[in-house]
């Protein structure tokens, strides 16, 4: 190994340096703070645990994007999370146990074997809120609230939100009478869309006509919120499930609109991502600019019957890190601070100690020349816009010229 | 709304036979794409920009979201994979098959089958179908080579007219694949354009039709 390649990290395996950390330090405890306003308890979950409280009920996705190693002291296998919201369904159904609401947040890193897309790296911070015990709709339109107000403390507030729901499509498979081999190849055409391969794959005579028809439909009836209208005359006749799931979507589209009148919303009724956890509304936040979703999240009840007690769901996550970036790629305006001589006097330091309570200060270590700008005592130094200066008898505070 | 559009189109045969699908949803590029060495351009739209660049690479823009819609080919996106990206519409242009081939009357291969070709994924993804281990050797370009030098036994490539392989003294096999051009859109553009997206996708559907 040469000297070149000692510094080198892992590709898709970054760090945070002064002042990026800083600004996602900054921004992680306001969402917290403003979380927590909205009845939501921190928990922070172990960063490594056995594989199988890790992936229960979550599928392949997220077992392809979990780092394992052996535990050394059982033999059994472990993984490092690359989600924290099975974590917080154990913690709810196996550790809290309660009967009603159970509201939970975490912000947390967690690590991913490949990076989930293009737009982000192997080691996000995951910031999210989970809502178990409620399986009524307000608890959905309280997460996408939620949601919404994180989103917009975090200076992202002309977001697109994307709402579908896996019963439509759940719904209709099931009475479309294809085989299981059809079954995965439309599933696969519907999330891309594929009008082409759909077209191909429901002309199968055997299949239920009419069906078959409604799901190539629902695959170009995404859009605004006219979309709604679409899809409920497509699904006409359609079992109770699906009807269903289409009433629920456009209440929880009207309750948003109530809250946030100027919210751009959208629907997609072929959005199946996490279909294998997801059991009723799904939902994401786009902004613009950016090529993937910024939020997401949805319903996935019965997660917890895995762990001893069977409980409604719903919840969101985001990546700090990519909402700090999305902020101001720059970084963050960050307050200044005040520079002190280097000084034994010991009214300078009582007077640094009281103004450390409020505001940062940095004290020169060496004795240089001050005035020479060409021996900075170190880069903190530039943070510094004003400068403790001794006038008469006392230190003050000055503008650092 | 402001918004801007940016269409990536693929480079050389590709793009002629797109140009009069896209001039069909009142998309004309304002300047002789083939005579100037600009990678960005401006159209008679003025929303709407496009991009030339490697099918290969088409993929890859759109799901940056570097641009909101492209134009690839079928085989590309079978090997890239088509995480991310939404394919509405087959363009039906620069249609061909993608297929193995080998040299005329080889004798039967005994043991390890070993393919060269540019698509890795998929001939991995056919041999094994096939129910035959393979060892994929990847080569950029002139796969007929490959047999006739004993590289490989077998090549799984793009076959138009056939004639390349014919001079070459190799013939065409197994069909895995028919292959056209597909519209590519990104998912988030999906959603926060939809309205001029689908405009653009309905106008190209007609065009196709």
């Amino acid at each position: 190994m040469t000297v070149s390649d000692r510094w080198l990290l892992p590709d898709g395996v970054d760090e945070l340096l002064p002042p990026g950390a800083r600004v996602v330090e900054q921004l992680r405890r306001r969402l917290l703070d403003n979380i927590f306003n909205w009845g939501y308890e921190l928990i922070t979950p172990p960063m490594i645990e056995y594989i199988e409280s890790l992936l229960t009920g979550t599928g392949n996705d997220l077992d392809l994007q979990t780092f394992k190693v052996t535990d050394q002291l059982s033999g059994r296998l472990m993984g490092v999370r690359a989600d924290i919201t099975p974590q917080a369904a154990r913690i709810d159904a196996h550790c809290l146990q309660h009967q009603g609401v159970t509201r939970l947040c975490y912000a947390d890193a967690v690590l991913h074997t490949r990076p989930a897309h293009l737009l982000t790296n192997r080691c996000p911070i995951q910031i999210g809120c989970e809502l178990f015990g409620e399986s009524s709709l307000s608890a959905d339109v309280e997460v996408i609230s939620l949601m919404l107000d994180t989103l917009k403390l975090a200076g992202l507030e002309k977001v697109h939100v994307d709402l579908a729901h896996v019963g439509i499509y759940r719904g209709l498979i099931s009475k479309a009478g294809l085989t299981a081999d059809s079954e995965r190849a439309v599933f696969d055409a519907l999330r891309r869309k594929s009008i082409p391969e759909l077209d191909e794959l429901l002309s199968d005579e055997s299949a239920n006509a009419d069906v078959t028809r409604m799901l190539r439909e629902m695959a170009n009836a995404a859009g605004g919120i006219d979309a709604i209208m679409n899809i409920k005359s497509i699904v006409a006749g359609a079992s109770q499930e699906v009807l269903n799931a289409v009433d629920q979507l456009e209440h929880i589209c009207t309750q948003l609109q109530q809250r946030y009148p100027n919210i751009q919303l959208g629907f997609d009724f072929c959005e199946l991502r996490g279909y294998n956890y997801h059991t009723g509304l799904v939902f994401s936040a786009y902004y613009p600019g950016f090529g993937q979703a910024v939020a997401q999240g949805g319903r996935y009840n019965s997660i917890g019957t895995e762990f001893g007690s069977d409980r409604p769901a719903t919840g969101f996550s985001a990546d700090l890190k990519i909402l700090a970036s999305l902020v101001s790629p720059n970084g963050v305006e960050l307050p200044k601070g005040i520079l002190a001589p280097c000084d034994d006097d010991p009214s300078l330091w009582s007077a640094i100690s009281s103004l450390r309570e409020t505001e940062r200060v940095v004290q020169l270590l060496s004795c240089k020349d001050e005035s020479d700008a060409s021996l900075p005592d170190s880069s903190v130094e530039f943070e510094c816009d004003r400068q403790l200066v001794k006038e008469n008898d006392g230190w003050v505070v000055k503008a650092r010229v | 709304m402001g918004e801007t559009l940016t269409i990536a189109l693929s480079k050389g045969r590709i793009l002629k036979e797109t140009l009069p699908l896209i001039a069909a949803a009142g998309i004309e590029p304002l300047e002789d794409i083939s005579k100037s060495r600009k990678l960005i351009f401006d159209t008679t739209d003025s929303r709407v920009k496009l991009i030339i660049i490697r099918a290969t690479d088409v993929p890859t823009y759109v799901q940056y979201g570097g641009a909101d819609m492209g134009v690839t080919g079928k085989d590309v996106l079978m090997e890239h994979g088509a995480d991310g990206l939404y394919e509405p519409l087959d363009l039906k242009i620069a249609k061909c098959r993608l297929m193995t081939a080998a040299k005329k009357e080889a004798e039967p291969v005994t043991g390890r089958l070993k393919v060269a070709t540019k698509f890795v994924n998929l001939a991995k993804a056919y041999y094994a179908r096939q129910g035959i281990q393979a060892d994929i050797i990847k080569l950029y370009g002139a796969m007929e080579l490959a047999p006739i030098l004993g590289l490989a036994d077998e090549i799984v490539d793009i076959v138009d007219t056939g004639n390349t392989l014919k001079a070459n003294g190799l013939e065409a096999r197994e069909l895995i694949h028919t292959i056209s051009t597909r519209l590519v859109v990104n998912r988030a553009s999906m959603k926060m354009k939809h309205d001029h997206i689908q405009s653009i996708i309905d106008l190209l559907a007609k065009a196709v039709a």
